[in-house]
């Protein structure tokens, strides 16, 4: 995508070449502290529960405001699980774990060691 | 908490919209208004929307909430150069294209030009999961971008109440509306917000809390059979509005709104006089026959020869070479030629040389709306100079008088407005006292009021006519006869 980079965050992140499990893209406006909060939130989230399985793009809306629609976006921070379909989204900063993890539904795995 | 619009400053207001100086500003606030375009509305808002402010239109179900809005847009692209937005939340773009091309709107070629921009914002509950803070950025950034894409000034949220079912957090959710609606506010854009109505509120969510400067409430129901829509400016901060009901309809050029004219006294008055196509009854008229521009009512029981009055004057108008149209409710144009015939009257001819035009309809088939907005648009687009209505009774018999009334007051003085001489017939019974009282509301409005009644003397049946009133003239007050002969209508004994 053509999502362009910011300083404050990576926007892909993939630990495998091969097409991963889980396609997410995190929608923030800006570097508010909602969108720092979600982005360290799922960035552990991922490395401790979907480590090897996972790709995440972080989309920021201010820089391109025409990425909203497409995957109709409204309330941010939003992440959207794009594969496996069907679509799936979490809205808020990702505060808890477990509602995420519902929400993007994952099957519950012991921690990985980190 | 509505801080932000109490003050009807129209130097703030158009310090941030440039436009706002193009059109007069209306009202005595000088309030800037922005022209919706709709036929009707901008009458009754005294020139249009609050420019630059949010307005909120709510109604339930199938009340033509998104068609107002819809036109709100096209129009504002289309004649005022203003470029529109139209945020949908329960229909898709094609969805609304397609409702709003039946009345001529083109969006897809207003999109091509870039004059309009749809987005449908779907929320879809059952594929969202909430876990902490969020807010509406996403929204506003599609907004905002909408809006800068193609320079709009005008914006349409239809219905942005959808977001209630699809976002669980009402309190972040309404936090959002509110600086929203302010959101807007700052950036100058006249915006139209849907909204469902409630059962105890104006709307479901009370979205009529947030938006302060202008409430429009639409209606659909149900009367005899035949379906009715009004339209009512509840509230509108800083400006004169009209408050009535306003009946509207849905027709193949989109919204009417009934009255075209508010009730006003200002119409110019002639002293020209047009002769009534009866020599006899134009000598009752001080000899010349009624004013130009005057309403003349004419009343009676049935076969008293209300209807071949109405026919005289059309062609008294047409032998004057002025362009007539004859509204006929009782009887088809071919009836109506042949017994007009038999009267020494060619309506056919008249027809042949595009001076008149005859409409035979029956009001109960459509309801008094549908014929009202008929009516305007042939006046406004034939341009006659002579208007006969046979009978104007028939527009209110069948339904609740009550509520016809200031519709029929409205059609008058819009004649009136528009210089035109109308003729109308009313029918009544013969008993004169309780007829007179039923007459009064719309015969208060004519000019001049002539009645024909039926006399028995000695085995004979004949036909009085009489001249009950004639405003600015002298006029005989005495009865005559009224003749049927074949080269047409005559008035004996008139002195």
């Amino acid at each position: 995508m053509t999502s362009a980079p910011a300083d404050w965050m990576n926007p892909v992140s993939a630990d495998t070449d091969e097409d991963p499990e889980f396609q997410l893209k995190l929608y923030v406006a800006g570097q508010t502290s909602k969108s720092v909060t979600a982005l360290n939130n799922l960035k552990r989230l991922c490395e401790t529960r979907l480590k090897g399985r996972y790709r995440l793009e972080v989309v920021d809306l201010l820089r391109n405001p025409q990425l909203a629609a497409g995957d109709q976006i409204l309330a941010v921070p939003t992440l959207v699980r794009r594969i496996p379909e069907p679509m799936r989204k979490v809205i808020g900063d990702l505060s808890n774990e477990e509602r995420v993890l519902v929400g993007l539904d994952v099957q519950v795995l012991p921690r990985c060691a980190p | 908490m509505h801080a932000d619009t109490s003050a009807a400053t129209p130097t703030a207001d158009e310090a941030r919209s440039p436009r706002a100086l193009d059109t007069p500003p209306s009202g005595p606030s000088g309030l800037a208004k922005t022209a919706t375009g709709i036929t009707g509305l901008d009458e009754i808002t005294n020139g249009g929307l609050p420019r630059g402010r949010p307005t909120l239109v709510c109604g339930s179900a199938g009340c033509g909430k998104t068609m107002l809005a819809a036109e709100f847009i096209v129009r504002g692209a289309a004649q005022y150069g203003e470029p529109g937005v139209f945020m949908m939340f329960e229909e898709t773009a094609e969805e609304l294209s397609a409702n709003v091309r039946s009345l001529g709107f083109d969006l897809d070629a207003l999109q091509q030009q870039g004059q309009v921009a749809l987005d449908y914002v779907r929320v879809e509950r059952s594929e969202i999961e909430e876990t902490g803070e969020y807010d509406l950025e996403g929204l506003f950034i599609r907004i905002g971008h909408a809006v800068d894409r193609i320079g709009a000034k005008r914006v349409v949220l239809d219905t942005i109440e959808a977001l209630f079912a699809g976002l669980p957090n009402h309190a972040v959710l309404r936090a959002e509306l509110r600086r929203l609606f302010r959101w807007l506010k700052d950036r100058g854009l006249t915006t139209v917000i849907t909204g469902e109505r409630g059962e105890a509120s104006l709307t479901r969510f009370g979205l009529e809390e947030y938006v302060a400067d202008c409430v429009i409430l639409l209606d659909h129901r149900i009367i005899d059979q035949v379906s009715t829509r009004r339209l009512r400016v509840v509230k509108y901060r800083g400006s004169a509005h009209g408050t009535n009901e306003y009946p509207f309809l849905i027709g193949h050029r989109g919204i009417s709104v009934v009255p075209i004219t508010s009730m006003r006294l200002d119409h110019a008055a002639s002293d020209e006089r047009v002769g009534t196509g009866i020599e006899g009854l134009d000598a009752m008229l001080s000899g010349r026959g009624v004013h130009r521009g005057a309403s003349v009512l004419v009343s009676g029981a049935p076969g008293t020869g209300k209807s071949s009055l109405g026919v005289a004057f059309a062609h008294a108008a047409c032998l004057r070479g002025e362009r007539t149209l004859l509204f006929a409710y009782e009887e088809s144009p071919d009836q109506l030629r042949r017994n007009m015939r038999s009267i020494g009257v060619d309506l056919a001819g008249w027809q042949a040389r595009g001076l008149l035009d005859i409409h035979a309809s029956r009001p109960t088939l459509y309801g008094i709306e549908q014929h009202l907005v008929h009516m305007y648009d042939l006046v406004r687009e034939r341009r006659p100079a002579v208007v006969v209505i046979d009978p104007i009774s028939n527009l209110t018999m069948t339904r609740e008088d009550r509520m016809l009334k200031p519709s029929l007051m409205r059609l008058v003085d819009f004649l009136k407005q528009v210089g035109v001489t109308a003729l109308f017939t009313d029918v009544t019974n013969d008993t004169d006292v309780s007829v007179l009282d039923a007459e009064l509301g719309i015969s208060s409005l004519m000019d001049t009021w002539i009645r024909v009644s039926n006399v028995s003397d000695g085995g004979e049946r004949a036909r009085a006519i009489r001249v009950l009133k004639s405003r600015g003239m002298p006029h005989s007050n005495h009865n005559a006869e009224l003749v049927f002969t074949t080269r047409g209508l005559q008035v004996k004994g008139s002195s």
